[in-house]
């Protein structure tokens, strides 16, 4: 939610009682959008707990040796530590950590009850979505069907993604804990009408089909040489098949997401000596993740920036060329980028891989159905629900809206899974259960925690890397090395641990003065509370120019009535401010959020029998 | 206390002084002081006064005596010279000190007792010299490294921790340096850093001796009900009677024109400072006004804070005894040490 300041009155006192306040405190589980609680799973790899770390992961994201590979790391460029100095803690790799060093899990994962509760769900697709939705009613006694129209599960996450950022056997094991609770799986039975679905009796239908068709780009020459024309994911499922098992030597790929760049490397394995990957703008529009980015380009991928498709120069049947606008960008007066063709050229190439996105398909969604669509295609769906119009049916993942990433796939699964109980059990799904928290001190005695609060000035560690010949050399071998145990213990020491909470006691206070002393980031400040909140914050130890970030205020002080605030911005969490407080008005305490989660209506004892 | 040092990351919009030094530049070692102990406020605030001069760490004198002020000269500037003397005997050598380097800027740190029981005559004679210093009294009322007992500065009637009342009479060091000459006083409170910042500039700008003594409440054995040196009741009964703002030489000063309580004292540097009392018969340039008022205040029960004397016109103990410009290091050693012969010629006028 857009944070938004009253720009006329004082600031009232913070309510630290509503979980939201310390939630977003925690930026990095804030910014995931399936609120994965990464302080306290890195803690535990820090203590050397890589299977409770993995189980913590997996309650959110479900897909943790996946995510440790292939995620898009929202909470990366979220993290405080990327305020502090350059680079946010490696969250993502510390996460494949966990899931490689992990022990046998499948005695701590929940079951399905032997005897279950009537309810038949539908799930179209077995990729992210579908599999948390899954994931999530299994355990409470649903009976789930997954429609798959391969015949194996994981959907893009297994023919899109190649196995040299992520390996089958993540994929099989974690694809495995869900399907092995009792899901039937219906491999290689691509659902061809809602309709007929809705007629089998499920009490639910999901829809995870994923985005699964690729953009093409209807330019003069397109269709002269097809068969060098290709589109991103369908050439990649096609490499995964192993229908295709070489490439030309020179390819150029159209697009800067991360399809292009997996095409781009995948190329260079299937024998191409000159790949080129062309966008239409500079470096710092580019879709594709900055590591993606720096990996192609580490394999001799050469990135063309500010070139515009114009045509497919074809000589006897076949491609010799591609012709590019060469364009210069300019700020016009209204602020928005224009462009002028500078030049125009020709880049020689033997085979063309299009990436520029990639679009939703229902071609199989009677429009009678129920589920309504919009103007452009997209069925009408409820942003918190996942409800479409008809009720019974729920969309999730790149079905939902168009592509995101698995993160947010997992993210959708859950929220369905929570509506389709609800559903299910009678409720209306608006009568979602709310978020909850414990807070717990962490005070162990005088001036020990609880947890280790020390600063590690260390620099974020470098991901090792396999090396280019053995890479080339084998399309399955994972480029990825994960980091050594000298890295890990590191890495783990670089997180600032936000959850533990800086929580404050205005009536104990005495306005001492210590904390604002010792705060190494000038984060406090004892002040009168007679200004709105935007003259406040420029009125702090530091100002506080990071608007994303809250600033906490107290109610007034006990002596002097002014108030004590806190700006959240670079607070280190290093608890000097706890261990400087003569009369423990502030305390370090740990934050935990109750994530809402599918199954908290039948918990209240409402649960309806067939 | 605390169980780490304080991380060396630091606020990115942290500014720099005219020197290029952030202000986590003039701080020291970690504190060992109890948690809340009003010493470490007025270490924060040293820290910020020197920052903001851009006083030039190298070019300073940290010096002290016994007891918890007195440890804390290793928690500031820790680039600068450093003297932790004996117990009370800090006025004189920093007179030694000054003696010899007339350049440095010497801050002395004491506290009650280190000043107003064993120290009291050092401290009276380094006023009586105006040597050229500033000495920061941090003002507790109990001798806090023994665990509690009153100190020369406990009021009558405040009580210890364990409810005995004190039945002394106090030794103010305000009243005290008035009477002996001094041409810098000025009292403060730790848990008011927009009025001791300032003072604490003024005070290292002065040419002399500037004495500052800040009420700094021992939270582990005189916070409680019944101290008159707790952060409550200092808050409660502190008047500030003169409020001090420090101006830069680099600044235009421009004087509201109505209001006529504001003097400005010119300082040596060329800095000044710009007075404003809140008492209307108070003139904080006139030596027995001030006293008369401090002790009205003393008497109504109150603790009259602010810079309440100085003498724009301060001579320091160089000035009197007409020593040479420069530092005595810098003097060829010809001049220094003129040789035998200059020695018997010397001892000859004595004959």
């Amino acid at each position: 939610m857009p944070w938004e300041p009253d720009t006329t009155r004082p600031m009232e006192p913070t309510d630290v009682s509503d979980p939201r306040y310390y939630h977003k405190v925690v930026d990095c589980q804030w910014a995931c959008p399936a609120h994965t609680n990464v302080p306290a799973y890195i803690r535990l790899i820090a203590q050397g707990r890589y299977t409770e770390s993995y189980l913590l992961n997996r309650q959110s994201n479900v897909f943790p040796g996946v995510l440790g590979r292939t995620c898009d790391r929202p909470c990366e460029p979220a993290c405080r530590r990327g305020r502090l100095e350059d680079k946010p803690v490696a969250i993502c790799r510390l996460k494949r950590v966990a899931a490689d060093l992990r022990s046998d899990i499948t005695q701590f994962l929940p079951t399905a009850p032997e005897v279950k509760n009537g309810k038949r769900i539908a799930l179209v697709g077995a990729g992210p979505a579908s599999l948390t939705v899954a994931n999530d009613l299994l355990p409470l006694g649903y009976e789930v069907t997954i429609f798959e129209k391969n015949h194996e599960p994981g959907g893009l996450m297994r023919i899109n993604i190649p196995s040299f950022r992520l390996p089958a056997s993540v994929l099989d094991d974690e694809c495995g804990y869900i399907i092995n609770m009792g899901a039937e799986m219906r491999y290689g039975t691509p659902v061809t009408s809602l309709r007929s679905l809705l007629d089998e009796g499920f009490d639910a239908v999901f829809i995870g089909s994923g985005a699964p068709k690729g953009k093409d780009l209807e330019i003069p020459g397109r269709h002269d040489a097809p068969a060098q024309v290709h589109i991103g994911i369908e050439w990649l499922a096609n490499v995964h098949f192993k229908h295709i098992e070489r490439i030309e030597p020179r390819v150029v790929i159209i697009g800067v997401g991360n399809t292009a760049m997996d095409c781009c490397r995948t190329a260079k394995r299937l024998g191409a000596t000159e790949v080129k990957v062309v966008a239409r703008r500079g470096r710092a529009h580019f879709k594709a993740s900055p590591w993606e980015l720096e990996d192609a380009e580490e394999e001799q991928v050469e990135i063309v920036e500010n070139h515009a498709p114009k045509r497919i120069v074809v000589e006897n049947g076949t491609i010799v060329g591609m012709e590019f606008d060469v364009l210069e960008w300019r700020e016009d007066a209204s602020g928005r980028q224009k462009s002028t063709v500078v030049k125009i050229t020709v880049i020689p190439c033997d085979a063309i891989i299009l990436a520029i996105g990639q679009e939703n398909a229902f071609p199989w969604i009677e429009r009678d159905s129920g589920v309504e669509f919009d103007a452009d295609g997209m069925p009408i769906v409820d942003r918190t629900t996942h409800q479409s119009t008809n009720p019974k049916v729920f969309f999730g993942g790149d079905a939902a809206w168009g592509p995101q990433n698995i993160i947010w796939a997992v993210a959708h699964g859950h929220q369905a899974a929570i509506s389709i109980d609800l559903a299910c059990q009678g409720r209306a799904v608006t009568d979602r259960p709310p978020p909850g928290m414990t807070l717990v001190s962490v005070k162990n005695g005088l001036h020990s925690w609880s947890y280790d609060n020390d600063f590690d000035p260390s620099a974020r560690q470098v991901m090792r890397h396999e090396e280019l010949a053995k890479r080339f050399r084998d399309l399955d071998c994972e480029v990825e090395l994960g980091f050594t145990p000298e890295q890990v213990a590191t890495e783990v020491s670089r997180c600032l641990n936000c959850d533990i909470q800086t929580h404050f006691t205005a009536p104990k206070c005495i306005e001492c003065d210590a904390c604002i002393d010792i705060c190494p980031t000038n984060c406090l400040t004892i002040t009168t509370n007679h200004s709105p909140e935007h003259d406040l914050r420029q009125r702090l130890s530091a100002p506080a120019i990071n608007l994303t970030q809250e600033i906490y205020l107290s109610e007034a002080l006990p002596q002097t009535h002014r108030v004590m605030v806190k700006d959240e911005d670079v607070c280190l969490h290093c608890g000097l401010c706890a261990e400087r407080c003569p009369t423990a008005a502030w305390d370090m305490r740990l934050f935990d959020l109750i994530k809402p989660a599918a199954g908290a209506a039948s918990e209240h004892g409402e649960l309806v029998q067939a | 206390m605390t169980s780490i040092a304080k991380p060396p990351v630091r606020h990115p919009s942290l500014r720099t002084n005219a020197l290029g030094l952030t202000i986590r530049d003039y701080e020291g070692g970690m504190s060992t002081l109890c948690a809340g102990c009003g010493h470490d406020s007025v270490t924060a605030a040293l820290v910020q006064a020197a920052w903001e001069l851009a006083l030039p760490p190298h070019r300073a004198a940290k010096m002290s005596g016994i007891g918890c002020s007195s440890k804390t000269t290793a928690y500031f500037m820790k680039q600068s010279h450093g003297f932790n003397s004996v117990h009370g005997r800090m006025p004189s050598v920093t007179t030694g000190a000054a003696a010899a380097n007339r350049e440095l800027t010497y801050i002395g740190i004491s506290g009650d007792g280190d000043s107003l029981s064993i120290g009291l005559g050092q401290m009276a004679h380094a006023i009586r010299r105006n040597v050229n210093m500033l000495y920061v009294i941090d003002n507790n009322g109990v001798y806090g490294l023994t665990k509690g007992q009153f100190s020369a500065s406990a009021d009558i009637g405040s009580k210890s921790k364990r409810g005995e009342p004190n039945e002394q009479p106090p030794i103010d060091p305000v009243l005290m340096a008035l009477a002996i000459g001094a041409t810098f006083v000025a009292r403060s409170f730790s848990g008011d850093k927009k009025q001791l910042v300032p003072i604490l500039k003024a005070g290292l700008s002065h040419h002399g001796l500037a004495l500052i003594d800040v009420i700094s409440p021992c939270v582990t054995f005189n916070d409680h009900d019944g101290s008159t040196k707790s952060y409550r009741y200092t808050r409660e009964h502190d008047l500030e009677v003169v409020q001090a703002d420090y101006v830069p030489i680099v600044a235009e000063i421009t004087l509201p024109d109505s209001e006529s309580e504001v003097r400005t004292v010119q300082m040596h540097d060329g800095s000044a400072i710009r007075l404003r009392t809140t008492a209307p018969d108070y003139d904080p340039t006139d030596r027995a006004s001030a006293v008369a008022h401090i002790r009205a205040c003393q008497v109504r029960g109150e603790i009259a804070t602010g810079l309440l004397f100085v003498d724009g016109e301060s001579h320091d103990m160089h000035d009197r005894l007409k020593t040479p410009e420069s530092a005595l290091v810098d003097l060829p050693f010809s001049q220094l040490c003129p040789g035998a012969k200059a020695l018997d010629s010397l001892m000859n006028r004595y004959r």
